[in-house]
């Protein structure tokens, strides 16, 4: 068994960062819908919003490490002018072209909305902090905001691992 | 043999109806100007990234001049151009609305349909048939 560097790379940005990036989202779903003065002590609200701007903050982070090591790092091996690098290899036969031509461009262009709307969400957090669990209003925005990130990166998640398959970097 | 049972415990305390600690009061109390200038920038990035999508796949001198790096293409400057919008966006209508009070749902209505264009705009389908 071997990985050679170009998979370690795809590896750390499709799973190691990828992977706990997607599984924080439902994390912090779940602690931004429950964060309810109503529902919560005020001691509660106080650990809820500390853990939600860590967590948010963190997640921004992430998205952006992601796009970056994408664009900057996977993308030049996925592009390389040679018959063997992945776009070639995708363009080269009519039943696969548009693995390239729709999915691939598609995801590289949308993935930058993820880290924008998730580092929007962490900004709001941060700057309202408890108010958000006495305003239905915020509380809806930031949730809009992070329920968009998570969309937009689960659909980038999801063609690159397809476009991985059709055409694994080595 | 009676319990006492104190509101100590967090497990029974009741719901914070109300909050009164000065910390939240302050943040219940600040401008929406900071929260408006992140949200905007967010849809104005979103939008410039999805016009910028448009552009290069319509333009080959566009495309040319946004190649920053020919071993990412177009999407280098593309991509390059969105963030400083998102940053520089946001910076400066924080600056300009940091003790205003813009009204934020209605700027986050306008984010929202700038977002939507954006997507609208990565979309291979739609540069594909201009």
């Amino acid at each position: 068994m071997h990985l050679t560097n170009r998979e370690m790379v795809a590896l750390v940005h499709g799973l190691l960062i990828g992977g706990p990036f997607l599984l924080a989202f439902a994390g912090g779903l779940v602690a931004l819908s429950g964060l309810r003065a109503e529902y919560l002590t005020t001691e509660g609200i106080r650990d809820r919003v500390r853990q939600l701007r860590l967590g948010t903050t963190a997640m921004a982070a992430m998205g952006w490490a992601i796009v970056f090591t994408g664009t900057w790092v996977l993308l030049p091996w996925y592009r390389e002018d040679s018959p063997d690098s992945p776009r070639s290899v995708l363009l080269s036969d009519s039943s696969t072209r548009q693995w390239h031509e729709f999915a691939d461009v598609w995801k590289t262009h949308v993935a930058f909305m993820a880290p924008i709307l998730a580092t929007t969400a962490a900004a709001l957090v941060l700057y309202y902090g408890k108010a958000l669990a006495r305003d239905r209003g915020l509380r809806n925005l930031v949730l809009g905001l992070f329920l968009g990130a998570f969309a937009i990166a689960s659909v980038a998640a999801l063609l690159g691992s397809l476009i991985a398959r059709a055409a694994p970097l080595r | 043999m009676t319990q006492h049972v104190t509101y100590e415990s967090t497990a029974l305390a009741p719901p914070a109806a109300v909050d009164t600690t000065e910390e939240t009061a302050a943040e219940i109390a600040r401008p929406s100007g900071p929260a408006a200038a992140v949200v905007l920038a967010a849809g104005l990035a979103s939008f410039t990234l999805g016009l910028l999508s448009v552009l290069t796949a319509v333009s080959p001198s566009i495309s040319s001049a946004l190649t920053l790096s020919d071993r990412v293409g177009d999407l280098s400057g593309v991509t390059t151009a969105t963030v400083a919008v998102y940053v520089a966006s946001w910076g400066a209508l924080a600056v300009w609305w940091r003790r205003s009070d813009p009204p934020l749902m209605r700027i986050a209505g306008v984010a929202a349909a700038l977002i939507a264009l954006g997507l609208l705009g990565t979309f291979p389908p739609f540069f594909n048939a201009l």
